[in-house]
């Protein structure tokens, strides 16, 4: 997967929400296409009899009651935030924008 | 003073706190200039809580078996009011309202936090040249970097600023710049030490572990920090072996496989891999069985961790967006804001790992990147397990070469394969620690890596503790 293009790259820094200069295409384009031409070589692996490991240990889920606390810390939460307003965070307007 | 001995002389009140805590504020005055171990020195709050610990002692009270130890914690530990950037401007002004459980758990063991270490932005990196405030230099040659990610908790110790540090190892960066500074660093068992309070980055990969210039400092710092906390659904209920009084037991009949693959993979230099071959006849000659054992797939974790480690970043890292905390970069809509907040917070390092990430789990290319470098993961487990069946410890060197010049490695992939031997024990979730053993032909410090299977820290320490004797 060396041939990773300069579209693909904008394309994947759109999904991640970042806005990339023309610059940063440029450098990050080849650098990205060398990491996963590294990578080759698991690529080419057979593994298909495999199981995937997504994790070291066995997870199981902790369970804890369903009982509402207060957790007393809710001012200090939002005293943290670039902006807020009537015990929420505040944001820029969110509808009318472009899918 | 260790660590150890510096607890011992605060509990029977032959030595104040305050006095320890002076001491190493002190030689942090002298030198952090021209090393850049911290993002923020706790001058004030270290003396009042030395203070504390005096106060406990002349009351007949005992604080702790870390009474009165300064220990110095990467800046992505969380810490009550006290700013904890990551060494990223996303972070900006950010005090978090909560302490991670180790701080918790080493204020309980009566040690005190001296500040916070610089590290590679978000802990992505090899040599702490990726943090937003500028890298850290290493004490044995300022010219040189000092490995990373956790390379300021790496600088504190070596250089006197801290007795015992803190970092975080997702795929070598406590072990990494511990051999590159030439103190023991190690990264337990993956569930052994909470991580609730560490800022995520990989959160299958992630440990925190401890910096010390001992081996038995190194035990008693990971024996304050670990068991079991409910607050991390990931942490391992089984209660915890002690390992302190057990260092001496020495290596007699232990069995221990230098890795065959880690010796002559991609970049491992001669002199490196020749004090990994020493340190395996040191050990021979204390009375283990040594033999080269082969754990074929670990040729495959450098690949993989860099699809794994991505990918879980690239998830984690979404919540920097300027809506809660941090940096915001103001504009005329929310999905706007976004973007500008994280164009402007995030350095190249973390922007490039977001995209690959992002990329190796998108629609087409999950199954070809994210999937097979998962299943890697289950063949290297496989091979160790097997090599487990043989030996009890597994050896390799900690690092391919000793502490290179800083800005030598601007290429991402020759930077990357820095990790290439402690990845393998991330990738299975097994403990591991680096221990210094010489110098290579730069004069530089070497270490080799004690890998054992996981929950078994007290083999891989008692190997660890034969190593330092053996060089001394």
């Amino acid at each position: 997967m060396a041939s990773l293009s300069r579209d693909e790259v904008a394309h994947v820094a759109k999904l991640a929400r970042l806005q990339l200069t023309d610059e940063q295409l440029d450098t990050f384009t080849p650098q990205l296409a060398a990491i996963l031409g590294h990578a080759a070589d698991v690529e080419a692996l057979q593994l298909d009899d495999v199981p995937p490991t997504a994790h070291p240990y066995p997870l199981v889920n902790v369970m804890r009651p369903d009982v509402a606390r207060d957790a007393g810390i809710r001012d200090a939460v939002l005293a943290q935030a670039p902006e807020a307003e009537d015990g929420m965070f505040r944001v820029p307007p969110v509808l009318g924008e472009a899918p | 003073m260790s660590a150890v001995e510096i607890a011992a002389a605060v509990r029977a009140g032959e030595r104040s706190a305050r006095s320890v805590v002076e001491e190493h504020l002190a030689a942090i005055e002298a030198r952090e200039g021209e090393l850049h171990a911290f993002n923020l020195v706790l001058a004030d709050q270290a003396l009042a809580a030395a203070d504390a610990v005096d106060a406990a002692v002349a009351a007949g009270q005992d604080p702790g078996p870390l009474a009165g130890v300064p220990v110095a914690l990467n800046d992505n530990l969380c810490t009550t009011g006290i700013p904890t950037t990551c060494s990223s401007k996303i972070l900006e002004g950010w005090r978090p309202p909560y302490d991670a459980t180790v701080v918790e758990r080493l204020r309980g063991a009566g040690a005190v936090a001296i500040g916070k270490t610089n590290l590679d932005e978000f802990a992505m990196g090899s040599s702490t040249e990726n943090s937003a405030f500028g890298p850290s230099r290493n004490p044995h040659d300022p010219t040189k970097v000092p490995g990373g990610s956790s390379g300021g908790s790496a600088v504190a110790v070596a250089a006197g600023f801290a007795p015992l540090a803190l970092g975080s190892d997702t795929g070598g960066s406590i072990r990494q710049p511990a051999a590159l500074c030439g103190v023991v660093g190690m990264k337990p068992t993956y569930g052994r030490v909470s991580r609730y309070g560490l800022v995520a980055f990989a959160s299958s990969l992630d440990q925190i572990g401890p910096f010390a210039g001992t081996v038995a400092d190194a035990a008693a710092l990971y024996e304050a920090i670990a068991g079991h906390d409910p607050a991390d659904s990931t942490s391992i209920p089984e209660p915890l072996d002690p390992v302190t009084h057990r260092l001496g037991e020495g290596v007699d009949g232990l069995r221990v496989g230098v890795v065959k693959e880690l010796l002559d993979i991609e970049g491992i230099a001669p002199d490196v891999a020749a004090r990994a071959r020493a340190a395996a006849e040191a050990l021979e000659a204390a009375g283990a069985k040594v033999e080269e054992v082969s754990v074929p797939a670990v040729i495959y974790g450098l690949s993989a961790y860099y699809l794994i480690a991505p990918a879980e970043a690239s998830s984690n890292l979404a919540r920097y967006d300027g809506v809660r905390y941090g940096l915001r970069v103001d504009a005329p809509t929310t999905g706007e804001m976004y973007d500008r907040t994280r164009t402007a917070g995030f350095g190249p390092e973390v922007m490039r790992r977001i995209m690959l990430g992002t990329y190796a789990l998108s629609a087409g290319y999950y199954d070809a990147f994210y999937g097979k470098a998962q299943k890697v993961r289950t063949l290297i487990i496989r091979d160790f397990e097997a090599a487990y069946e043989r030996c009890d410890v597994l050896l390799s060197p900690t690092s391919p070469t000793t502490a290179f010049e800083l800005g030598a490695k601007a290429d991402p992939l020759a930077m990357y394969l820095n990790d290439v031997c402690t990845i393998p024990s991330n990738l299975a979730g097994h403990p591991a620690i680096s221990v210094p053993f010489g110098v290579g032909d730069d004069g530089l410090p070497v270490g080799v890596q004690v890998m054992a299977n996981a929950l078994d820290e007290v083999t891989m320490f008692r190997v660890a503790a034969a190593l330092e004797g053996a060089v001394r």
